[in-house]
């Protein structure tokens, strides 16, 4: 592989991490307080049907319709994920029961809207999705400008900005500190005066809200359209960034970057000689085999929240 | 005279059981007052009321001379009432000071201040004498510190009345000395201590004043000064109790368990059982005696099969069982009771039934062509909660997690001792029982030995090792250090043998010798 290659895969690479690291984040909110969400996959998908909605009815009337799709996708996010906080938090649900119900009910709602608004079982395609851009100066700075600075897609940073963001509010806030202590005994929690319901449904509703992020972020940036198929078990591949990076969201940036680079990888495999010669579909598998293997080494060794995906019972010894 | 808290004509219901009737209760400003009775006599509810845990169905509560209505563990906290629970509510891979703040956090700005926090804790820790590193982590500390950590965090919220559950059923000697002076040290400095507990020897020790209640109802409240044990038992149980156990001189007979030169790792990774050799025979029980962590707990769970040993024979009735597995050897005659009622011992969110067949759920009667006779399980349900007074609300369908512990432990020992295994591990029976508890299971399983089985007991209550062996190994740093008639012993020669100061050389030849060459 050519050092140019590698150079050129950076930016795709960036992109395909976003929104994978944003909704690994989500997850990484939800499990700290104790609630095990496996519908990020559907959070996305609702996220990216109505980030590319909100950003084709909007294409015409304004230059930022890109921006306000990522916004109606984070609020689409919040409202779908609070399906699974009534039913896991108030109703007791089992959690992942709960979360596969989303997940199904993700694809036949998103089809069935895109049927009413647009006719068709998919979104119109939008003219301009989220635009890469330059970051004057620093893009000029050999090697590590073209790595990260040069024509890349804003929403990285905003992945960035919000793994700090998370690790900031997650170990160094009373709320984090709270959260977590949620996801780890619930029972403690509560008999320190802490509601613990209260601080399940912020852990879920982030989750939604970041997951709701991430899928919108994943469409306009990585596609022309939301269809059946857009998101395409990127929510699980989030999941299992989150048990690689053992629930701590800088672990979550590197296992995010690694999936990212991995996507990346199985667009430029016929560029790079010794792997020409591999079928092409095994690139497209890459990222979900390297999912599984990440999982089969990791999973066993990284211990989560204890106490997630237990449901919370106030009168438990 | 003034009192700190003063709770009238108590009455709490829950399903199937009166759990506290007609109550009332006066606790005197910066004294120790003990609420003494059975498990399940109701202490801990009356307790958890006090604490805003559970609403009373009647009656009233006056703190300071105000009457108050609790309505939640907050509403406690506002009113300087703290609570150290038995079963600890600490997160355990939170250090020492997050767990104590959780919950009230003192911060600059929107970070926490830990470092204001941190001196906080040392501060308060060093003027009750509590020698707690406020940056450990929790899973990192002993059991005893997060005891501290419990009282720690009532200190941290400036509670003035401390309740605490049973806070001794989970220490060792030595830490059970080291709390009653942290106690004494907290009345000196002005708080009021609440003691729930069954053992009659702390609160002579400690206490003030002592309540006792009995299935639920008052029965007095009396100064301790002006009582013994013997009285505080009868008030308790309602007859005469004796400490002493009624039996005749033991009839040893074949050696149904064998022991030779087992060497077990412990969990560090070292050697926690050296080259041990012991033997149980029909008749009699061994009694294993020493203090916490000396190779006890390696040396059953080999035995039992719980862990994997790194040479040595175990042999059940002859028969090499080093290597079988734990339902094998179950199968073989062994019986156990084990240390961790939680861990080993039930399925928490099984029902008693359930527990009680977790053996033989297979066999007739329980199951049929493999379907489970939920009548048959049903009627060995009830007659084993008949027979050991175990008190659980719904009977056979109790879950196991909604019991006391003191009833647990009773539910695991009515069960291995119903199955009168030939050879039967013994690890602390009584652990977190009461009185009349104790001298009913002591009783149970002296008539398994007079019926010709081997008990290998294991304790870390000296009494108890005492007064149930026939004869006693000691053993320090994982090897027995001596073995001594229990007739012929006292506390002192164990104590220094436990210590590894005195060591005895046996009166018998070892017959596992032989057994290396045969």
């Amino acid at each position: 592989m050519t050092f140019e290659l590698f150079l050129q895969m950076f930016p795709i690479a960036l992109m395909f991490s976003a929104p994978i690291i944003l909704t690994a984040l989500g997850g990484l909110f939800s499990e700290r307080s104790g609630v095990v969400n496996i519908a990020l996959e559907g959070i996305m998908m609702v996220g990216a049907f109505t980030g590319a909605t909100v950003t084709v009815l909007l294409e015409n009337s304004t230059p930022a319709a890109a921006w306000y799709g990522l916004l109606a996708g984070l609020l689409a996010g919040v409202v779908f994920s609070s399906l699974h906080a009534v039913a896991s938090i108030n109703l007791k649900a089992d959690q992942v029961i709960s979360g596969t119900a989303l997940n199904i009910l993700a694809g036949g709602l998103t089809v069935y809207l895109c049927q009413i608004i647009f006719h068709q079982q998919r979104t119109r395609s939008f003219s301009n999705g989220i635009q890469k851009f330059s970051v004057p100066g620093l893009s000029k700075i050999p090697v590590l400008g073209r790595m990260f600075f040069d024509q890349v897609y804003p929403t990285f940073y905003i992945a960035i900005a919000m793994v700090l963001l998370t690790w900031f509010v997650v170990y160094k806030t009373p709320l984090g500190l709270r959260m977590r202590a949620c996801g780890e005994h619930p029972q403690a929690a509560a008999s320190m005066g802490i509601n613990v319901v209260r601080m399940r449904y912020f852990g879920v509703l982030v989750s939604g809200a970041l997951g709701g992020l991430g899928g919108a972020v994943m469409v306009l940036t990585a596609d022309i359209q939301y269809t059946l198929v857009s998101i395409h078990g990127t929510g699980f591949i989030s999941l299992a960034s989150l048990v690689f990076g053992k629930w701590n969201p800088f672990g979550v940036l590197g296992a995010g970057l690694f999936f990212g680079f991995s996507t990346a990888l199985s667009f430029y495999a016929k560029d790079i000689p010794f792997l020409a010669n591999l079928p092409g579909e095994f690139f497209y598998i890459l990222p979900y085999l390297l999912t599984i293997i990440a999982l089969l080494l990791f999973a066993g060794k990284s211990v989560g929240p204890k106490a997630s995906g237990e449901i919370y019972d106030s009168g438990k010894r | 005279m003034s009192y700190i808290v003063e709770m009238f004509h108590i009455t709490k219901d829950f399903p199937g059981i009166r759990a506290n009737d007609d109550i009332t209760l006066q606790i005197e400003e910066r004294s120790i007052h003990a609420l003494l009775g059975e498990n399940g006599a109701g202490k801990s509810t009356l307790m958890s009321i006090l604490f805003g845990l559970y609403q009373p169905d009647g009656g009233s509560i006056r703190v300071r001379g105000k009457e108050v209505k609790i309505s939640d563990p907050n509403v406690a906290t506002s009113l300087g009432i703290g609570m150290v629970h038995q079963h600890f509510k600490l997160v355990h891979n939170f250090t020492v000071t997050e767990n104590i703040i959780l919950g009230m956090e003192p911060h600059k700005g929107p970070v926490i201040d830990i470092r204001t926090a941190e001196q906080k804790v040392e501060e308060i820790s060093r003027l009750y004498g509590l020698a707690v590193d406020p940056r450990a982590k929790i899973e990192d500390i002993s059991v005893s510190m997060q005891q501290r950590v419990e009282i720690l965090k009532m200190l941290y919220r400036d509670a003035e009345i401390l309740i605490f559950d049973e806070p001794t059923a989970v220490l060792t000697p030595q830490e059970i000395h080291e709390l009653m002076q942290i106690m004494r040290r907290l009345v000196e400095e002005g708080k009021t201590i609440l003691l729930i507990t069954h053992k009659l020897k702390e609160i002579k020790e400690v206490a003030d004043v002592c309540t006792v209640l009995r299935r639920g109802k008052f029965v007095g409240t009396v100064p301790v000064a002006d009582t013994d044990e013997e009285k505080m038992a009868e008030m308790m149980v309602g007859r005469q109790v004796s400490f002493h156990v009624e039996k005749m001189p033991a009839k040893p007979g074949d050696e149904l368990l064998r022991i030779e030169q087992l060497n077990v790792k412990n969990l560090k990774g070292v050697l926690g059982v050296k080259n041990l050799s012991l033997t149980v025979r029909a008749g009699e029980v061994l009694g294993l005696c020493g203090i916490d962590g000396n190779g006890q707990t390696e040396l059953v769970q080999a035995v039992t099969g719980l862990c994997k040993i790194e040479s040595g024979k175990i042999y059940l009735k002859d028969k090499d069982i080093t290597h079988l597995s734990i339902k094998e050897r179950t199968d073989r005659g062994l019986g156990h009771i084990p240390e961790d009622r939680q861990k080993h011992g039930l399925v928490l969110d099984f029902t008693m039934g359930e527990n009680f067949i977790i053996h033989n759920y297979y066999e007739k009667p329980f199951a049929n062509f493999g379907i489970l006779n939920k009548k048959a399980i049903f009627e060995n349900a009830e007659r084993l909660i008949q027979e050991f007074d175990v008190r659980s609300g719904q009977g056979a369908m109790t879950p196991a997690r909604a019991m006391s512990g003191g009833n647990q432990q009773k539910a695991i020992v009515a069960r291995e001792i119903d199955r009168s295994p030939d050879v039967f591990v013994v690890v602390q029976p009584t652990r977190g029982l009461d009185v009349g508890a104790i001298e009913y299971i002591h009783k149970r399983i002296i008539e398994e030995r007079d019926k010709n089985k081997a008990i290998f007991l294991v304790s870390l209550e000296l009494d108890e090792i005492m007064d149930v062996s026939d004869r006693i190994a000691v053993i320090y740093n994982g090897e027995i250090v001596g073995i001594v008639d229990a007739a012929a012993t006292n506390e002192n020669e164990l104590g220094l043998m436990m210590s590894g100061a005195l060591r005895k050389t046996r009166s018998t030849p070892h017959p596992a010798h032989e057994a290396v060459h045969a």
